[in-house]
């Protein structure tokens, strides 16, 4: 395995009862790359997601993070080890204000900072997703793309290796779309590595290094986003074939 | 610790160095009054320390509470008095643990359900086993005073106020308001949710244990339906959440008022006494769902509005 590998799926598979939601799935993410996971609704992407962070326990295959397994990781643990997360629904703490909401993955994430130090810390990363003045906001008092932003701050706030970012961009306006693009952006450009979920084709072609399509639970194909998403078998797999209508 | 943090640590040792005035006042009715305040204060109190944050009803206090009063029930005559609470507190620990391990996977009404199941089993337990002895309960004949048992009770909820006052300024409070708030981020937070709940199960559990074990001796006479009585669970729970759970002195705030409303109605429809709980228990959930509590900070979040506006 390559020195500078973040997270690596060797024949991961997801089944629900008779249902294959992930089939097989191979790929390697390295360090520094936005990876992007895309494909046609229902084709397993989420689920993917839901076993790499911890969410589901995988039925076969293997998982590895810088060489370490973690297969059958709960989710905690995954945390803790630096692969942190956001929700397809954004999740936040209802009875938290801003600050308490991103200190949550200051205190237990993979960076464990405690008292007037997380706070400290939150903070920067308040100001750093642009929500500066609002961090003794309460979260339901906060616009669609601000409890986004919260999110992120809290996955932010673990330091984490790898980011996983379920449909971050999703339910935004033309307006907020390109904030957030340039909010991830600016991620890259501090190096982080990033897996992205993602709908948004403007959003995988400016953000993405490379993408892995699914359909079906299966890879159907690799590489950077230029030539995927011109693949024949990728656009048949968007729109359908012919037989399917 | 800042000087907000020495005046209500202050502030909360005058209290209760004037609470441990009351055996003075020569009133038995007073002291016996003042005893189950204090019982259903140390009772609710660690009961939200646990239920509070989480969200998770209890409705295993009885079970606790019983445990604590067999374990001076049956201890009282080989071992010294000062042990038998502590004994009792280490059996609630464990036995919540255990519980803990078992149901804590569960959410909400399952939970509820296994707690309430636990006291019967446990009661159903302890009956068989006298039954066998040939037994139905235990003489508890102590020297133990009404005053000694108030002054442990009040020592006792001045340990619990500390420690919820220390919890809640611990990564393991945060850990719980997090999970209470959402369980599915808290463990994608790093939190060790199953670790976090059961600790504090287990706190809650051990001291009503204890809470059983200083009250043992004022029964002078215990058996399975007096010490496992599934209505003390309830009371427990409409009181701390009259009180309300968002703050540690919320239940104290239910615990006070209700122990005087059921003594008015224990002593004038003595046959009602259930009835009046559950007629209380709606009124608390539709009119108070945040318990005093709510409608105090509500007050003063629109006092600080009326003077922003003035």
């Amino acid at each position: 395995m390559m020195q500078n590998t973040v997270l690596s799926l060797r024949g991961v598979t997801k089944r629900f009862g008779g249902l294959v939601a992930v089939n097989a799935m191979d790929f390697n993410v390295t360090e520094g790359e936005v990876m992007g996971l895309i494909g046609p609704n229902g084709s397993g992407k989420s689920t993917t997601l839901n076993l790499i962070s911890g969410a589901l326990p995988a039925t076969a295959g293997a998982i590895s993070l810088r060489g370490t397994d973690i297969t059958t990781m709960a989710a905690k643990d995954i945390t803790r080890r630096g692969i942190s997360r956001t929700f397809q629904l954004v999740r936040l703490l209802p009875s938290m204000d801003v600050l308490e909401n991103v200190m949550a993955g200051a205190v237990f994430g993979h960076k464990r900072h405690w008292g007037a130090e997380a706070r400290t810390y939150a903070m920067g990363l308040i100001d750093r997703v642009g929500l500066g003045g609002k961090a003794h906001a309460r979260v339901g008092q906060l616009t669609y793309i601000d409890t986004k932003r919260v999110e992120l701050a809290r996955t932010l706030a673990s330091d984490p290796k790898l980011l996983l970012l379920d449909e971050w961009l999703a339910g935004l306006n033309p307006t907020e779309l390109e904030t957030g693009i340039d909010l991830i952006k600016s991620l890259r450009d501090e190096g982080r590595t990033i897996i992205l979920v993602e709908h948004v084709m403007d959003a995988i072609r400016s953000l993405c290094d490379t993408c892995v399509v699914m359909s079906s639970g299966t890879k159907i194909a690799e590489g950077p986003p230029a030539a995927v998403l011109t693949d024949p078998e990728v656009i048949r797999a968007y729109l359908g074939d012919d037989d399917d209508a | 610790m800042t000087l907000p943090d020495w005046k209500t640590v202050g502030g909360a040792a005058v209290l209760f160095g004037l609470a441990a005035l009351l055996p003075y006042s020569g009133s038995g009715y007073y002291l016996g009054l003042g005893i189950t305040i204090a019982m259903f204060a140390v009772l609710a109190t660690s009961w939200a320390l646990f239920s509070g944050p989480t969200h998770y009803i209890s409705l295993a206090t009885a079970a606790f509470f019983g445990v604590g009063t067999y374990v001076t029930g049956l201890g009282f005559e080989a071992l010294p008095y000062w042990t038998l609470p502590l004994i009792a507190g280490v059996a609630g620990a464990v036995l919540a643990g255990l519980v803990g391990l078992a149901t804590l996977r569960l959410s909400g009404v399952y939970f509820v359900i296994f707690t309430l199941g636990l006291a019967e089993l446990v009661r159903q337990i302890i009956t068989w086993s006298q039954n066998r002895s040939g037994q139905k309960g235990l003489y508890v004949l102590t020297d133990m005073t009404e005053a000694g048992i108030y002054w442990q009770l009040l020592g006792l909820a001045a340990a619990v106020f500390l420690a919820g006052w220390l919890i809640a300024r611990s990564r393991l409070g945060f850990a719980l308001r997090i999970i209470g708030d959402d369980e599915t981020v808290a463990a994608h937070s790093g939190i060790n949710t199953a670790l976090a709940k059961v600790l504090l199960f287990m706190v809650s559990g051990g001291v009503a244990a204890m809470v059983g074990a200083i009250l043992a001796p004022r029964f002078v006479y215990i058996e399975p339906s007096l010490a496992f009585a599934p209505i003390l669970s309830f009371q427990v729970v409409i009181m701390a959440l009259l009180g309300g759970t968002g703050r540690l002195w919320g239940p104290l705030v239910g615990v006070i008022p209700f122990t005087f409303l059921l003594e008015a109605i224990a002593s004038n429809f003595p046959n009602q006494t259930t009835l009046a709980l559950g007629v209380a228990f709606l009124v608390i959930v539709y009119l108070l769902p945040r318990g005093f509590v709510g409608l105090i900070e509500d007050a003063k979040a629109r006092m600080r509005r009326t003077e922003g506006a003035l």
